[in-house]
């Protein structure tokens, strides 16, 4: 291959592959709790599920030999946890919040003890589609190596903002979470409604797991997440319980991500810890500029515990 | 992981567990683990099967294991704050240990320090360098291994395959001894063609995979071909670069299974040699050896088996190289030094040994690495 | 319902036995989890009491594992009783430990005694500062506290890794960077006759303090007002914004006491150990605590207790680390679900006769 010298040209060729990379499972993950919070309830415990997912997929593909099993498992095994995360918070007086916390230490460390044997193995990952063929320059071509479950958020990101406004599903889920009163005078079942959107959230980070461990970077160790989940939880406020919104955010903080190791790479060396927070600094800012004092939460489900 | 590196299987796993179960009983716990049996505790920061900085010292621990009369505990993922205190005194206390390997770097001052005041009749040893005779008591002891110098010899192996002349470090943190790997590497591969450059990347922690991976990939775009690392766990940087097809020399472990096709050679611990001769010493009530070093020659590093990609003039070159450390005639850091800012970093005609403690103080890059300090 | 005298008798002994027996329950279901894996749950039982609660020695263990969490877990609690969510409490601990750092190696020549209530002192007022700024983004910038804690916590400890590693280290700490040592005599040491810090003390007076603070004053009361209804706060003229910046300082306090009490009884210096997520751990025990002061402290207890019978299963029966996480898991999720149990058992309703 001939090598073109990029030079700084690399920095947003680098944090253009960065924030396809980075960003899937913050994408999946903030997309569930969207649908989650749509109806009115918050999961912190999504970070515990996609711990459980990137395990359950990294072990499943190991087994099966499938990549795309292991996906499914993911999914699957963030089911599980969501519907339960959902019934528990069915139960009269029980805080969602709370059991969103439990849920988080309970995932990640039913996670770390099944996934121990899965630790040293090595699983078939998930392939790239080579979206960036068409250039010369191998650089582009790594950044576009796009794994499909990137398109896939993209197209759900697209899907949700379309479903939630103009479905059936969608106005019953939003009426559920902005009054669960009028929701039940016109005779929706609240609870289930519930159920069924943290089920479905946990689903999606589920899957988002299984991109770390099956995809990038690629493999199951027990550091994989250190957080993410967590993150990916509050930049749904950030991107106000938007779909489309949550996959500008995803795309921003995996961009802003890549931007401290591309710096690094041109020769920009001191102060990496700074530009390593650059994500979490950028989205600050970013709230800080856009957010009003006297319109709190624009676009906030009305019966969420966190909108007062 | 429990003796071996390898993989373990799920069952296998449930088997152990199964057979603990059995001996299991009220009694038995109340007792401290048998009483004629020397009983030794490791204690790890990080998971044992890291396929890094843990689990070389794991593999040690699992040769004591092997050793006649020998019971050994182990505790992973143990945080560098009171718990390791208190992990070390479990270990005491509630198991009855009299020798005790607390691995984790950052686990002798204050905690060792402490806990070895507090029980003068047990044997502390520690990784690193840090015991200093006059100043830290007799029964704590630092083993050590001069890395550097399977590093010089990745560094020979990269500098005989790169085409691009570009070769790529991910470190965690610009600490002396990280530098110190870095410098050797960078030198090694100089030794090949002078024109070939390290480019570094900080990550700022021990293990974060995201990062290291992103790191990887930028050192990539910007054309390097043989990557190498100084990370907890160099597992991600191995799997990135051979994902994307470059070369890697590995660190810490043997990481050759991660990349059949990418992977050159590795820089690896060999705990064994220290960790039997402490366990000797505690067993025959010798004195402790409070200050054990080496490098190839002593057996403490080895480097790792070539890759398939390592040409006949790299295997021979670094093989000569090796030859010569393992005879211990064979100095790293020699003047005429530059650091990569164009000062003289060690004079000409003046050379530094492994065991010189100048060596530990390292706080420069040399010519040939890009980045700062 | 009608109320007889054994009403408040009863309602806490409801809060005692319900949480009990969920824990209860938790090791019935961890122990079939085990049973299940070809473990004998009744020695996994035997080895977790010996481990957290058997001795004085374990007891120590026990505690000292607990005293952070205590402090963590009120600068999560404090701002819960305003009705904010503060998950940022790592940032407060880390700050707190590295003011305290630079003010012990700045006044270092200086009474001991004025020195170390100098570094608890600044590691307060730092956390402190730290969280009401996520408060006052709120207040004044609409911010959502949750997030913008979240974010700060990830700054501050890029800031502190920044100047520990940066401006602020020590030459002579190679390979362990870390800032200057405060000197022997600056440091607090342990509680007399134990081999526990002094943070356990202080959590405990705080968590007390911070009873009496919500429960007994008007300020307690406003603040619950506050949390109950922020808009028929504001109509009733009460000082929304300073009642909530107040609050966050206070458990930003808290949380930078945390940090400070780690550099000076622990380390002796700010170095990577002090992150050692105390901050995340303590917003477990806060919601477990139903973000009560008082109920933090046997929440923390109990956790560090589990984690000191996790070294025991580790060592004796060759368990993963990760067996205490799936134990606290499992007790977590039955403590919470059983708060669906209050008011609804015959045994603790008032009996009208």
């Amino acid at each position: 291959m001939t090598v073109v010298e990029l030079g700084w040209w690399g920095v947003p060729i680098g944090v253009l592959g960065g924030a396809i990379r980075i960003s899937t499972p913050f994408l999946f993950v903030s997309l569930g709790e969207c649908i989650t919070e749509r109806s009115g309830r918050i999961n912190l415990g999504l970070e515990g599920i996609l711990v459980m997912g990137a395990m359950s997929g990294y072990a499943v593909s190991y087994t099966s030999d499938n990549p795309w099993l292991g996906v499914l498992a993911a999914g699957g095994a963030g089911l599980l946890l969501g519907l339960l995360h959902g019934l528990a918070c069915n139960l009269p007086r029980v805080n969602d919040i709370a059991v969103g916390i439990g849920l988080m230490l309970f995932g990640t460390g039913l996670a770390f003890f099944l996934g121990k044997p899965y630790v040293q193995p090595k699983a078939p990952t998930l392939p790239g589609i080579p979206l960036g063929a068409w250039s010369d320059s191998p650089q582009i071509r790594a950044a576009l190596q796009v794994n499909p479950l990137f398109l896939i958020g993209l197209a759900l990101a697209v899907g949700l903002g379309w479903a939630l406004r103009n479905t059936r599903w969608g106005l019953v889920v939003r009426i559920v979470g902005d009054s669960s009163d009028a929701a039940r005078a016109m005779g929706y079942a609240v609870a289930r409604v519930r159920t069924l959107s943290t089920a479905l959230g946990g689903f999606l980070a589920g899957i988002g797991g299984s991109f770390l461990s099956l995809y990038y970077p690629g493999s199951w160790s027990e550091g994989l997440s250190s957080g993410q989940g967590l993150m990916a939880v509050a930049l749904v406020i950030f991107a106000r319980w938007n779909p489309i919104r949550c996959f500008y955010a995803a795309l921003l903080f995996g961009g802003a991500g890549a931007l401290g190791p591309a710096l690094q790479s041109v020769g920009v060396t001191s102060g990496y810890y700074l530009f390593n927070a650059a994500p979490y600094i950028v989205t600050l800012g970013i709230m800080i500029a856009t957010c009003s004092p006297r319109r709190t939460l624009a676009g906030a489900p009305g019966e969420l515990s966190i909108n007062r | 992981m429990k003796e071996r590196a390898g993989q373990l299987d799920r069952r296998e796993l449930l088997l152990g567990f199964a057979g603990a179960g059995a001996l299991g009983a009220l009694a038995a716990v109340g007792r401290a683990l048998a009483a004629d049996k020397l009983v030794v505790g490791v204690i790890y920061v990080g998971p044992r099967d890291d396929y890094g900085y843990n689990q070389a010292q794991a593999q040690a621990a699992a040769a004591v294991k092997k050793m006649p009369g020998i019971t050994v505990v182990e505790q992973e993922k143990v945080p560098e704050t009171t718990d390791v205190q208190k992990t070390m005194g479990s270990m005491i206390e509630q198991d009855g240990a009299t020798l005790l390997f607390p691995t984790s770097f950052g686990y002798f001052d204050p905690h060792i320090l402490r806990m070895a005041e507090k029980y003068p009749k047990v044997r502390f040893a520690h990784c690193g360098g840090l015991w200093t005779n006059g100043k830290h008591p007799k029964n704590v002891g630092s083993y050590f291994g001069y890395i550097d110098e399977c590093q010089y010899l990745n560094g020979v192996v990269a500098g005989h395959t790169t085409k691009t002349k570009k070769l790529g470090f991910i470190a965690a943190k610009p600490i002396p001894q990280v530098l110190r790997n870095i410098n050797a590497f960078s030198m090694g591969a100089r030794t090949v063609d002078p024109k070939i450059t390290t480019q570094l990347i900080i990550t700022g922690d021990w293990s974060l995979p995201v990062k290291e991976a992103e790191a990887a990939n930028s050192l990539i775009d910007q054309g390097v071909d043989v990557v190498t690392c100084h990370v907890d766990s160099p597992k991600v940087v191995v799997e990135t670069a051979e994902r994307r097809g470059i070369f890697v020399c590995g660190y810490h472990a043997d990481q050759s299974a991660l990349a059949p096709k990418g992977y050159l050679t590795g820089a690896e611990w060999s705990w064994t040699t220290p960790y039997t001769t402490h366990v000797k010493d505690a067993m025959a009530g010798n004195p402790m050896n409070n200050f054990m070093r080496g490098g190839l020659k002593e057996g403490f590093v080895k480097a790792g088996a070539y890759g398939r990609a390592v040409g006949d003039q790299a295997r021979k070159n670094a093989d000569t190289i090796k030859a010569q450390m393992v005879k211990g005639d064979f100095v790293i850091f020699k003047g005429p030094l530059k650091d990569n800012a164009g000062n003289t970093v060690i004079a000409a005609g003046s050379a530094h040994k492994q065991t010189d403690v100048v060596l530990e103080q390292m706080n420069y890059l040399v010519e040939g690495v890009i980045g700062k300090v | 319902m009608a109320s007889d005298r054994s009403g408040p008798w009863r309602r806490a002994a409801e809060a005692l036995v319900i949480p009990i027996a969920a824990l209860a329950a938790a090791m019935v279901v961890f122990g079939l989890f085990m049973a299940a894996l070809g473990q004998n749950p009744l020695e996994i039982y035997a080895l977790i009491y010996k481990g957290a609660f058997a001795s004085a020695f374990s007891w120590q263990n026990t505690l000292s594992r607990a005293a952070p969490l205590v402090l963590t877990a009120l600068c999560v609690a404090l701002p819960a009783q305003a009705g904010l969510m503060v998950i940022g409490g790592e940032g407060a601990v880390v700050l707190g430990g590295l003011i305290a750092a630079i003010v012990g190696h700045l006044l270092s020549g200086a009474a001991p005694t004025g020195v170390k209530v100098a570094m608890v002192l600044a590691g307060m007022a730092i956390g402190g500062i730290w969280i009401a700024l996520a408060g006052a983004l709120r207040q004044y910038r609409g911010v959502n506290e949750t997030i913008s804690s979240l974010l700060l916590t990830y700054v501050a400890v890029a800031l502190f890794n920044h100047f520990v590693e940066g401006p602020l280290r020590d030459p002579s700490s190679l390979n362990k960077p870390s800032t200057t040592y405060i000197g022997d005599v600056n440091m607090i040491g342990s509680l007399p006759g134990l081999d526990i810090h002094w943070g356990l003390a202080f959590g405990i007076g705080f968590c007390v303090a911070m009873h009496v603070l919500v429960r007994y004053t008007t300020y307690g009361f406003a603040l619950r007002i506050v949390g109950g209804n922020p808009r028929a706060a504001r109509l009733a003229g009460l000082p929304v914004t300073r009642l909530v910046l107040t609050v966050c300082g206070l458990g930003g306090a808290a949380a930078g006491l945390a940090g400070a009490v780690e550099v000076a009884a622990v380390h002796g210096s700010a170095n990577a150990s002090l992150i050692a997520g105390y901050g995340y751990a303590g917003i477990v025990v806060a919601f477990i605590a139903r973000q009560n002061p008082l109920a933090i402290v046997p929440v923390a207890v109990l956790v560090g207790g589990l984690s000191a019978s996790g070294g025991m299963l580790q060592r004796r029966l060759d368990l993963p680390d990760a067996t205490v996480l799936v134990l606290q898991g499992i007790a977590f999720m039955l403590i919470l679900g059983s708060e669906a149990l209050y008011g609804r058992l015959k045994l603790f309703r008032a009996r009208v006769a």
